[in-house]
């Protein structure tokens, strides 16, 4: 068992229960002891507890991503469940859910079990699977959605793709409403995105690639809406990325329809002028949008018709990364610099408080797959993040815990430097004191 | 040299001086081609390869042929969809470029920025002979060359760009350099293949066909792809005839001494009229003609970069050098 640990001196911001205040936090037994005083003397007496310094560090609830693709089974090349885990530590998230577009996909119960339990062995995050809406996500069949919620499920999705036929998500929406998880929507028509490779716009005009209009998410989202509206089910948008699908989704709300979203660090910092030299690394599904669409993103984030904040952490080796733009792979990884993005695109132009982004880092995606925790409150898992908001450091692809180097983020400066990470009260990830300055 | 630039990518890229500096380069060359040796020996002890990855004659033949005309070593590299994957196949030949010590790589590629990918990788000078749906940097200066050589100027004048805009690099690049120039360029073409915003251009787009012709100095014909048929960006071939083809009726809106292009190969009876493409006011031949020179231009400014570096002055071509 490990040792209790004190975490000294930090600011502990732990929004879900509107604490801001500079305090000890005491983790013992893998679970959150207390704050200051109200940690059990007898504890605190201890003579065996590690000592963590933190002063003049943020210390929060662990951070949560619902977004992310291990690739493992089968896309080991890529990334593993050891090393996308490590990449979590790393970025000071201790809960990821992870995709079940692996080869074979997780859509059945022993696949789903394997993931469990590679993530309990090698695993230096929470592991939480979403299993897919169909069969081979073909989009044809339903999987067994009742036995792979058993088998640890927390959500479904065939991302990657969309659930493109509306009766099949119509079924899949009644049949996860009792069970209390949504289905995650990879909302994009296929026939509107065509053969597209980045947002239909004048760069796309002026770089002769291939466009994804906006509708093309948009349509599907509002087709979605209405299908939870007739079910009663709960849809997540994944990685939201246009200003119509936010309206559509504002509008939904208010009429009461559950439907939630997330959007991505870099649909919130980037927009489709940066594709212009043809960077593979600025290629993703759905792309880069224009600045109104980046606009409107953050006002959604800000209003929280956007719940939460999510990576859409999808690493590709260099070789397929390393081509021309039609020919690489969509996606870039995202665990490693998510908070620092974060807070250049939303605290530092003070969209967000930094106790609003850690809300939408922690609490809120956990609420949207129905599930407690994201807060530091005592009995609750001892998972804890603890950062400097203000430590300038540079951003170094070659030295990411990931396998994969896939980020258009390389070289930036950022604030907000990760020193430590906490799992069940074991320390995942510390920052070595020398790699703090750049 | 074209500016201090190691490659040619796109007339995007380029200043209205560097263009001007291409095109009279071009006329020097193309006084070359008139004689009864037309080979100069400009490019003597430089190494050119030219690589298509897309299938393709005119633009093949008449960059090879402007490498010989100027006394480069030239090699060829074609492939059309092997059982390599394409990004595997770029890569690979980028390897083998650098291996064998070429000063010069033509490129053409069906992705857009394929040039840019290469150029971005590779110390040899790289020319865009076209990539994807982006630019044909040298075929839009050809067809600049050529309008001037017919009308003695770009400044001012109306030109007329007509069919599928969207996908279409010979449209981008004369846009880029007309506009640049000075020229006022009106586009038209059917609602399907307008890319978004394309007014951002620095262009006017037209109702049709017909608002585009009138009082244009110069009508430049695209060609129509007939897989944009199978993608529902038209209906039919006869419907785009009769919608979007140039007829000789339709011409009598332009200029009376109007100049009318095509990029080629033509669909005859579809974009273009027999009797437009063949009549008293097409240069379409002589853009071919006119491209050698041009290409010839480019590769001579550019290989002002590359001369190899043992013999750097006796190699270094010199305008004096060409003219003699």
């Amino acid at each position: 068992m490990n040792r209790p640990i004190r975490i000294r001196g930090g600011r502990i911001l732990d929004p879900a229960r509107g604490i801001d205040r500079v305090q000890d936090l005491w983790l013992d037994q893998g679970r959150v002891a207390g704050l200051g005083e109200d940690a059990p003397a007898a504890l605190r007496n201890r003579p065996d507890v590690e000592v963590i310094d933190a002063t003049g560090a943020i210390v929060s609830p662990g951070l949560v991503d619902i977004h992310v693709h291990l690739r493992e089974p089968g896309q080991e090349e890529k990334e593993t469940i050891e090393t996308g885990t490590a990449a979590a530590a790393r970025g000071g998230f201790t809960t990821v859910a992870c995709m079940p577009n692996t080869s074979p996909p997780l859509d059945d119960r022993p696949h789903v079990e394997y993931v469990v339990r590679r993530a309990r062995e090698h695993g230096l995050a929470r592991v939480l699977p979403i299993a897919a809406v169909t069969k081979g996500q073909m989009g044809e069949a339903l999987t067994e959605i009742e036995d792979l919620v058993e088998a640890g499920a927390v959500a479904f999705t065939d991302d990657g793709k969309p659930v493109r036929n509306a009766e099949i998500m119509r079924r899949a929406l009644e049949l996860t409403r009792p069970l209390g998880v949504p289905i995650i929507q990879h909302a994009e028509d296929p026939d509107l995105k065509g053969s597209g490779v980045m947002h239909e716009g004048w760069v796309s005009t002026r770089l002769g690639l291939k466009g994804i209009p906006d509708a093309a998410e948009s349509v599907m989202v509002a087709r979605d809406a209405l299908l939870a509206e007739l079910t009663g089910g709960r849809v997540h948008v994944a990685h939201i990325s246009a200003a119509r699908t936010v309206d559509i989704i504002r509008r939904a709300k208010a009429r009461g329809i559950q439907i939630t979203g997330e959007t991505t660090p870099h649909h919130l910092i980037l927009t489709d002028e940066a594709v212009a030299g043809y960077d593979t690394n600025t290629k993703m599904n759905p792309p880069l949008r224009s600045s109104r669409d980046r606009e409107a993103l953050i006002e959604g984030v800000v209003d929280g018709t956007i719940d939460c904040l999510a990576t859409d952490h999808a690493p590709h080796t260099d070789i397929e990364k390393d081509n021309d733009f039609d020919a690489a792979p969509f996606g870039i990884v995202g665990l490693e610099t998510a908070l620092g993005i974060y807070l250049k695109a939303l605290v530092e132009p003070k969209h967000l408080s930094l106790s609003d982004l850690i809300l939408r880092m922690t609490r809120k995606p956990l609420e949207v797959l129905g599930r407690a925790g994201g807060t530091l409150e005592a009995g609750f898992d001892a998972d804890v993040t603890v950062f400097d908001p203000a430590q300038r450091w540079t951003v170094r692809a070659s030295e990411f815990a990931s396998k994969s180097r896939n980020t258009p983020f390389d070289g930036w400066n950022l604030s907000g430097r990760v020193l430590l990470t906490v799992v069940g009260g074991r320390v995942t990830y510390r920052a070595e004191a020398e790699a703090r300055v750049s | 040299m074209i500016g201090h630039r190691k490659d040619l990518l796109g007339l995007e890229d380029l200043s209205a001086e560097e263009i001007t500096s291409i095109l009279d380069t071009g006329r020097t060359f193309r006084e070359v081609l008139d004689r009864p040796i037309p080979k100069v020996p400009a490019l003597r002890g430089l190494t050119a390869a030219n690589l298509f990855f897309e299938a393709s004659t005119r633009t093949r033949l008449s960059f090879e042929l402007a490498e010989k005309r100027l006394s480069a070593d030239t090699v060829n590299f074609q492939t059309s969809g092997s059982s390599v994957s394409k990004g595997e196949t770029l890569r690979d030949t980028a390897r083998n470029i650098e291996a064998m010590g070429i000063h010069l790589v033509v490129i053409r590629h069906q992705a857009s920025g394929a040039p840019h990918y290469l150029a971005r990788i590779l110390n040899a000078g790289v020319i865009n002979a076209g990539d994807g749906t982006h630019e044909h940097p040298t075929q839009g200066l050809l067809d600049i060359f050529t309008i001037r050589e017919k009308l003695g100027r770009i400044d001012g004048l109306r030109v007329a760009i007509l069919g599928d805009i969207m996908h279409s690099r010979v449209a981008r690049s004369n846009i880029w350099g007309l506009t640049k120039l000075g020229a006022s360029v009106t586009i038209a073409g059917p609602c399907t293949m307008m890319p978004a915003e394309v007014e951002r251009f620095g262009v006017t787009v037209a109702k049709n066909v017909d608002e585009a012709i009138e009082g244009s100095d110069v009508v430049n014909i695209l060609r129509i792809q007939l897989e944009r048929q199978r993608a529902g960006l038209y209906p039919s071939l006869r419907e785009y005839a009769r919608v979007h083809g140039v007829t000789r009726e339709r011409l009598r809106r332009a200029k009376p001494n109007v100049v009318v292009m095509h990029p080629g190969p033509m669909n005859r009876g579809v974009e273009i009229a027999q009797d437009v493409a063949d009549g008293e006011n097409s240069v379409i031949l002589e853009q071919v003609t006119n491209g050698v020179a041009v290409r010839m231009a480019v590769l001579y400014l550019l290989a002002g970069q590359h001369a190899p570096a043992e013999s750097a002055t006796e190699a270094t071509p010199t305008v004096e050098a060409v003219k003699r």
